[in-house]
Parts: C-alpha cells; structure tokens; sequence
C-alpha cells in the first residue's frame, strides 16, 4: 500500500468553488472560469501515490499549484474536493484533532522562505515540533541536539538564526522538520532560496540523508536540474494539473507533452552526452583467471561496491561478479571464478548516446561496462552517475 | 425650506438618565475598582519621601533606557521639586499610569481578537474609529454623569481616549507576521492558542510596544483636558493659570507635563527597541 494516495484533488480559491469545478468537468479553461467566476483553479484533479521511502519531486513552473498542492496534503490549505490519504487514514475528512495530531506524528515541513522563528535560538527552533507534541525539555532538547549535528550544525546551538546565513537557515528548517521523525517530509521550494553552490551541497546532503535513513518525502521545485538530481520520480505540473508521472529517465525519454518536452530540451544533453562522458574509471576490477572469490571480495569491500568487472591479462571485458555470489564462493571454498562469473551483461560503445543508455539502465540493476571494439574494458556507468551528470549541467569537461 | 428637527439631544439625555440609574451598582463597583488603581499608584508615589522616590525613579530609568535618560529624568524630576509642583506631577504619572494600566487591560485582549477573527475587526473597528474621532470633551459629559466629578471620570475618560491605537497596533502587529511563520508554526501542529503565544505575540511584540508608548502619551496628555473634570495634578495647575492669566504658572505646569512626556516617551521606545534587538 501507498503512504501517501491522492485522488481527483482539487482547490478552487474564489467565491464559488462547487461551480468551478462544474464548470471544469464540462470542460472550460481556467482562464474562462477565473473571467468568469473570479475563481482560481490552484489544483485541478490531481492523483498521484508517493510509496515509502520515495522521494517525490512536483516539477512546474510558479503559478502552476504546486504549493497549493503539497499544503493540500497536510491541509495547510483546505482542498475544495477529492481525497488525501495518509498511512491508510483519510486526511480530507479528518477533524480538527486528529489532524493537530497528524502534523504532530508524521509529516512535517521544510519551507522556502525556511520560516525558521526569529525569536529562538537554533536549538529552540529544532525542538519546537517536540515541544508542540509536548515532550519535556530535557528530552527535546537532546533529540534537538542530535539532529543538529546530523544537519552539520552543532556548535550554533545558541545563535540565533539572524546571525546564520541562508543555506545555514535552511539546514535549521531542516532539522527542525527532522527532529520529530516524521514519516513523511513535505519540502516546497526548500531550497530555491539558496545560491546554486549552496542549493548543491543541500541537494547533495539530503541523498546522502535518504541513504543513512529513507524518509517518505515530497518535493517541490521549479528546477528541472534539481528534480532530475534528487527524484526517484517526478510529478510534472502544468496549471493545476498534473501532465506526467514518472521517473527521471521516462520523462527524459518520453516527454508526454509539448509542455514536458519543452522543459526537457533544456536537459537536451542526454541526447549530446555520450558514455564515454558519463563514464567512471574502471578503478576496480579483478583479472580472470587469476583472481579468485576473495580478491574480488576485498576488492569491492575497499571500493565500496556491489559488483566488480572481470576482466583478462588483456583488459578485455569477461564478466561481472555479484558481492553475494562471492561470498558464497569463499564460504564454500571455492578456488577460482567461474562459477559466479556472470558473463550476460550490456555493454555499450564509447560513442553511444546518453538517450539509449537510459533503457538498458533501467532494465537491469547492473552498471553498464563500456568497451572498445576489441571489448576491451574502457569504463562504467551506473545509474547514478548519469543523473547527476545531468543534474550538474552536462559537466563533459572533468 | 426643509423644516425638521431630530431631538438628539433630547434622546441621550433621557437614554442616559434611564441608563445611570439602572446600573447605579454596578457602576459603583467600577468606580471602587477604578479609584484602588489611581490611590495606589498615588500613595506609591508620594507615600514616601520625594527624594526616594526621585532617586528611584532616576535608577529605573538608567537600568532600563541608559545614563543619558537617567540624568535627563533626575534633573526634570528635580526641576518639579524645585517649581514645587511635586505632588501635582506624582498625580498625573499615577493617573497616566493607570490609564495605560486600564487600557491595556482591554486594549490588548481586544487586539488579540480582532486579529484572530474578521468578524470582530469589522465591528472592533467603527467602534475605535468612534472613540477617536469624537471630540474628546463631549465623553467627559458622561464619564461625569457615570462616575461623578473626580479622578474616576478622568481615569475612564482617558481610558476611552488612549484605548484606540495599542488596539489597532496589536491586531495590526499581529496580522502582520509573516504568513509562512503561521503556516510553519501550524505544520508542526500547533493549535490556535500556541500559534499565538509561541511565534505571533513575540514577533508582533515591537509593534505592540509602539502601542503602549502610544498609550502612554494619549494617556499623559488627556491628564490635561481631563483637569476639567477633577483629574487634579498638572492639569489642574495649567487649567488655574488659564482661569487666572497666569502665564508663570501656567508655563510651570505645561514644563512639568513636558518632562515627563519625554520621560515616559524615551522609557518605552526604549523598551519596545530592546525587543526589535532581542529577535
């Protein structure tokens, strides 16, 4: 089941929202309705599920209801109609309680403007989800301690957030938002405010944050760069509505509009890169015959990975080998790599483009080896590599 | 011709005359509540030793606004010895003060409301805009008819006069908190009441602060008008000189009320700059 399910949703700001939406079912613009009705369609019929641990980005330029829709879900704003289900609970029809409890225990909020309180110091702003949900001081204090040092800001316990910079702000809009440990965070624009150096070194910290704890999270963002960076899928809003769902490759590759291809051909590199610029090094790789299981074994401990290519006296591309295979092979003592070897994998040309590698990416969860015509091993591609790649603005020069 | 007459006046008086005697008791319990306020104050001020109360005074002013105030307040307060209008000036402040006391007492809770709901700034509003704009010598006629000649009358004529602004300036500092300080506060899910003790009250505070110095001077300058009435003090002292021509004694009161104006305007700025610095 989905932690977060939103159907048909919709919010009508204006004086008569029930003959909006009338007036949009029978197929009037949202132009004609606001010369008409002086009523505004924020979000017109949007559905999407966001599944635990996703982190969701909502993608649309401003004036698109993307911030109406992400109030929508912890009814900051009231929606006009259509449902918000969170863990199961129907937050649309919740009562005033149960909702002062919902945004107690499981969602909160980083915002924009960050919306840290002027008047407490950064350890107090940290806490104040805590103090709201009523602990006592000593132990908020405490959770308001750890969480800042998670976000790199110990030591500015007692500053106030006047004398901190912005991307400095944000990180204590983020621990606060953290100290609580929601289930799901809500991020609207969080952080469009901040100069692109510090927007990404944020970016940066909040995956490393999802690969230490995977939070549920959602996203807003105007910033294609930054939704394809960050997102495990994408959401794209056009007035209201919601025009394409999908991960950051699908809306790449098959932008489902004039709008989504518009916004995609500025990230029109993916059809200029080619592998060989996306390409890591092959640092690591063990030679076969030679090598046995717990070379290889080692070898992947020390680089980090999950799976290493081997490779002849040569260079030349053998196949690859999984973590858990070897370590069953030395577990069972086995002397040399043949057995595990895993020699059906995709490979591509130096020259290939960046559009066609998305495909045999996402097909299999195994990088990609990058050879010369004598399938010699040149580089690798996981992905991602090719995201942030992207993400960073071509970057074919390092 | 159009040949017409409304019995305004006519109305009131009888309104008026049916009022004050239906409510007779209750308004002898205000007015016993009221006339505690002012003797307190009073006998806080000229119980002891004008000397005390000077250096007091003097000290007060030097913790809270600085050395340079302090002096000016040792200086203006002994300057009043001097004139020998002690006692007349020790009056105003503690009819100033008890005004501002009284007023805030309502005008406060007021703000606070009419900034959480529309429905009550719609009709706090016309009220404020009434109590301002009317002249304020016509609400000395019924605080005469209510609570008789003497401090009280002027006590709740001042009222009536420095209520307006800390009303508006608290509903106004409040309503201007950032709406994304709201919302954080509300995301974290703060009722109705933490969302105004926690982020509202503090960050509208140096608005406030304008208010109650507002108070204070409307407050310290009705004292004045509302010598008519038998508010005593400094008032009374430029009221005489006016009856009687005389411009010496005259001037002794209005340098006196002058004195304690930048006193208590200084004080308060200060206070209300203190909370801008503290954010």
């Amino acid at each position: 089941m989905s932690l977060i399910e939103v159907n048909n949703l919709f919010k009508i700001f204006g004086k008569n929202p029930t003959k909006a939406q009338k007036m949009l079912a029978e197929g009037y613009s949202k132009d004609q309705i606001l010369s008409k009705l002086q009523a505004t369609v924020a979000v017109n019929d949007a559905s999407f599920t966001v599944e635990q641990g996703e982190l969701f980005v909502v993608m649309g330029l401003s004036g698109s209801g993307k911030s109406t829709l992400i109030r929508c879900l912890n009814r900051l704003i009231e929606p006009t109609s259509g449902r918000v289900i969170i863990d199961g609970a129907e937050v649309t029809k919740m009562d005033h309680n149960a909702l002062q409890d919902l945004r107690r225990q499981k969602i909160s909020m980083v915002f924009q403007g960050f919306a840290v309180f002027p008047h407490m110091t950064v350890l107090e702003n940290t806490a104040y989800g805590l103090k709201i949900r009523g602990l006592p001081l000593k132990e908020r204090n405490q959770k308001a301690y750890e969480t800042l040092e998670m976000v790199g800001l110990k030591g500015w316990e007692n500053y106030y957030p006047d004398q901190l910079s912005g991307g400095m702000k944000q990180r204590v809009g983020l621990a606060r938002a953290l100290a609580t440990e929601p289930d799901i965070l809500l991020m609207d624009e969080a952080f469009s405010a901040l100069d692109p150096l510090i927007r990404k070194e944020m970016q940066n910290e909040l995956i490393q944050l999802q690969n230490t704890v995977r939070r549920t999270i959602v996203f807003i963002t105007h910033d294609l760069d930054e939704a394809l960076k960050i997102g495990d899928r994408i959401a794209l809003m056009k007035d209201g509505a919601i025009v394409q769902i999908g991960t950051p490759e699908e809306i790449l590759m098959n932008p489902a509009s004039n709008y989504v291809e518009k916004f995609v051909e500025d990230v029109d590199r993916s059809r200029v890169l080619t592998a060989e610029m996306v390409m890591k090094k092959p640092i690591a790789v063990v030679t076969y015959p030679k090598d046995g299981p717990r070379v290889a074994l080692r070898c992947m401990r020390e680089n980090g990975i999950s799976s290493i290519f081997a490779v002849d006296n040569r260079f030349r591309l053998q196949g690859i080998v999984m973590a858990e295979d070897a370590l069953e092979a030395v577990e069972q003592n086995q002397k040399d790599l043949t057995q595990i070897l895993n020699r059906d994998i995709s490979t591509v040309k130096p020259d290939t483009i960046l559009k066609d590698l998305f495909s045999l990416l996402s097909q299999n969860n195994l990088p990609l080896a990058v050879v010369d015509n004598e399938n010699r091993l040149l580089g690798i591609i996981v992905r991602g590599s090719v995201m942030a790649k992207l993400a960073e603005g071509g970057g074919a020069d390092d | 011709m159009i040949d017409f007459f409304i019995p305004v006046a006519d109305w009131i008086n009888t309104a008026f005359d049916a009022i004050s005697l239906s409510i007779s008791p209750t308004l002898r319990t205000i007015s016993a509540f009221l006339e505690t306020i002012i003797k307190g104050f009073e006998n806080i001020l000229l119980w002891p030793p004008e000397v005390v109360i000077l250096v007091l005074a003097s000290i007060l002013v030097w913790r809270v606004a600085g050395a340079k105030l302090a002096v000016f307040a040792f200086l203006g307060l002994l300057a009043t010895i001097g004139m020998d209008v002690w006692q007349e000036t020790m009056a105003t402040v503690a009819l100033a003060l008890s005004g501002t006391l009284v007023s805030l007492l309502f005008a406060i809770p007021l703000g606070i409301l009419a900034s959480q709901s529309n429905t009550a700034e719609r009709i706090i509003r016309p009220i404020l805009d009434f109590m301002q704009t009317l002249p304020s010598f016509v609400y000395l006629i019924p605080a005469v008819m209510f609570f008789g000649m003497g401090k009280v009358a002027a006590l709740v004529a001042t009222m009536i006069f420095a209520m307006p602004p800390p009303v508006r300036l608290t509903n106004l500092g409040i309503r201007e908190v950032s709406h994304e300080m709201v919302e954080a506060a509300r995301s974290f899910g703060s009722n109705r009441w933490q969302t105004l003790v926690d982020v509202q009250l503090p960050l509208a505070m140096p608005t406030i602060m304008a208010g109650v110095n507002q108070c204070i001077m409307m407050a310290l300058s009705m004292t004045v008008i509302a010598s008519m009435i038998g508010a005593g003090g400094l008032g009374l002292v430029v009221l005489r000189s006016m009856q009687t021509l005389d411009i010496g004694m005259g001037t002794v009161g209005g340098l006196g009320i002058v004195i304690l104006a930048i006193i208590l305007d200084r004080l308060t700025e200060s206070i209300a700059g203190d909370n801008r610095n503290n954010r």
